[in-house]
């Protein structure tokens, strides 16, 4: 059975049911339902997109703190000089103009029974649906050193792209020749596997060009280096001989800040420059509306329709979910769960039957300098004996080796996914 | 015009409003939902920004699924996308095509600047 662009629109126009010949007699004013999107980043904004892209008849709102969208892709370039934090920073009036409403507000607590999302305002919204995709937050329970917000301003994470990926920036800048960059980040699963080893490449490309003397000591928590590790090796050795030091094991106990230290189980690294990724888990919102269901700290779906294994008509996306096995807490595959959420939540709210087996795929890029990148991809499909996503055998890869041509793929993969989710 | 659209397109849904649910009215959903695995690098239906990946909305169809098997084959020189390609079925992949075909080529949907940039 094949379908043109016009039976596909003949076909959603029948498939609306009710709402949409409602609409056609012009009845107007009622949506077909309503979708309350927190968090709009990578996840909610592609899913919001999706579901008024596919469904216009859907009432669809996002709450987002902040007025703007900053890629942690490409934030990387930032820290080595190889792109302006203006360049990863994007507004959401495109979203508005397609008829997305766009609160900027907190939302601080959800009441599944009722179906009511509380904001930082006073307000409540009401919803049918609720798609919960907030990111990662941090968790400085065990790191005494850092708990203040002094501390946290001093030695930074900038693992969300913003003020802290400029703050970071200047530090670098500010750092001595023949100075010490330390970085430290967490065990598995973390935010973007590849990011760190792509961070120290960015980090040593400056300081390679501004700051020769300087050394770099890469903490990793994890036994080995976690994504791309022969690509990243290559990179190391070959570019920045001489400037990496790489210590696996090394997870953390606490930071000195006052005395610039990061202090490990059984040895201690001073450094000019500290750069420490606290461990991390589902957004804070994610735990007080009670989605965590896995180590504390990552939200069970039922990957059919991301909807929460927990909470009931609440849908979770992006870095807080438990991931499934192989797949990556990513921009990309973020963007992957928003498109299956999307289709889901339509066919929810419609009565239709949701898609039997999704697929996602994942491409990630990595830049070893100002233009050369490299990419890590898989494809996963549902397993419905396992009802979970799992790889596709023999799919998936990555590059031969870093190349200016995957440079220009990454940056049209970086304008097309940011145009996927705020165009 | 428009209004005259909009009546056809209402009939038509009327007609056929039985057909929605069952397992053929949902190969349109399915195909969408295989070519925006496609759409996070190549652009939202396949225009993509700047064409680079290429835009893929108004493509032949043939031409899309032949490509597609190329790939897979290692019959075309690729960074990427022979990895991808072994990820889909054949059936799989002629409802993308078939789905990349139906769309109109046209303008790619940009993210816009921040309000007052930075």
């Amino acid at each position: 059975m094949r379908f043109s662009r016009r039976e596909f629109v003949k076909w959603m126009a029948a498939s609306t049911g009710a709402a949409a010949v409602a609409g056609c007699a012009g009845m107007g004013g009622s949506s077909a339902g309503r979708v309350v999107v927190i968090g709009g980043g990578y996840g909610g904004a592609t899913a919001a997109r999706h579901i008024k892209l596919w469904a216009p008849d859907i009432e669809v709102t996002i709450v987002e703190r902040g007025d703007t969208f900053v890629s942690c892709p490409i934030s990387n370039l930032v820290l080595g000089g190889n792109t302006q934090i203006g360049s990863i920073t994007m507004g959401y009036d495109a979203l508005r103009s397609r008829g997305i409403n766009i609160i900027r507000d907190e939302a601080v607590g959800v009441d599944a029974g009722a179906r009511q999302v509380r904001l930082a305002s006073g307000k409540t919204l009401s919803y049918d649906r609720l798609i919960v995709s907030p990111g990662i937050d941090f968790i400085y329970d065990q790191i005494p050193g850092l708990k203040s917000a002094e501390a946290q301003n001093r030695v930074l994470h900038a693992w969300k792209a913003g003020p802290q990926t400029v703050a970071l920036r200047k530090q670098l800048e500010a750092m001595r020749d023949g100075g010490v960059f330390v970085f430290q980040f967490p065990m598995a699963p973390y935010r973007c596997p590849p990011g760190p080893y792509e961070r120290v490449c960015q980090v040593a490309d400056y300081l390679k060009r501004a700051k020769p003397k300087s050394k770099i000591i890469v903490l990793d928590a994890n036994p080995d280096i976690v994504s791309k590790k022969g690509l990243f090796l290559a990179a190391w050795n070959g570019l920045y001989k001489g400037m990496i030091e790489y210590r696996p094991n090394s997870e953390l106990a606490d930071v000195d800040v006052k005395g610039m230290v990061v202090k490990l189980t059984f040895d201690s690294v001073k450094g000019d420059v500290l750069n420490v990724v606290p461990p991390h888990g589902a957004g804070t919102i994610a735990r007080q509306a009670g989605l965590i269901t896995a180590n504390q700290r990552w939200c069970g779906v039922d990957w059919l329709t991301m909807e929460s294994v927990a909470v009931k008509g609440v849908h979770v996306l992006g870095d807080s979910t438990l991931s499934a096995p192989g797949m990556p807490k990513s921009a990309s595959m973020a963007n992957q769960h928003a498109k299956v959420c999307a289709a889901a939540v339509i066919a929810l709210i419609k009565g239709q039957p949701v898609i039997p087996q999704p697929m996602m795929m994942n491409t990630c890029y990595s830049f070893v300098d100002g233009k050369s990148s490299m990419h890590v991809a898989s494809v996963h499909t549902y397993d419905p004996a396992q009802k979970t996503m799992v790889l596709v055998k023999g799919a998936g890869g990555v590059s031969t080796a870093a190349s200016e041509l995957e440079g220009t793929y990454a940056w049209g993969w970086a304008r097309n996914i940011w145009g996927d989710a705020l165009g | 015009m428009k209004a005259k659209v909009t009546r056809s397109a209402c009939a038509l849904a009327l007609v056929a409003a039985g057909f929605a649910g069952s397992a053929a009215a949902q190969d349109p959903a399915v195909a969408r939902g295989l070519a925006a695995t496609c759409t996070a690098c190549h652009g939202t239906d396949g225009r993509s920004v700047g064409g680079v990946p290429p835009s893929l909305a108004g493509r032949d169809r043939g031409e899309l699924l032949q490509t597609m098997k190329d790939f897979r084959a290692g019959k075309r020189p690729a960074t990427i996308m022979h990895q991808h390609a072994k990820g889909y079925t054949d059936a799989q992949l002629e409802l993308i095509a078939g789905f990349f075909a139906g769309v109109k080529p046209g303008a790619a949907a940009a993210a816009p600047a921040a309000r007052g940039g930075n």
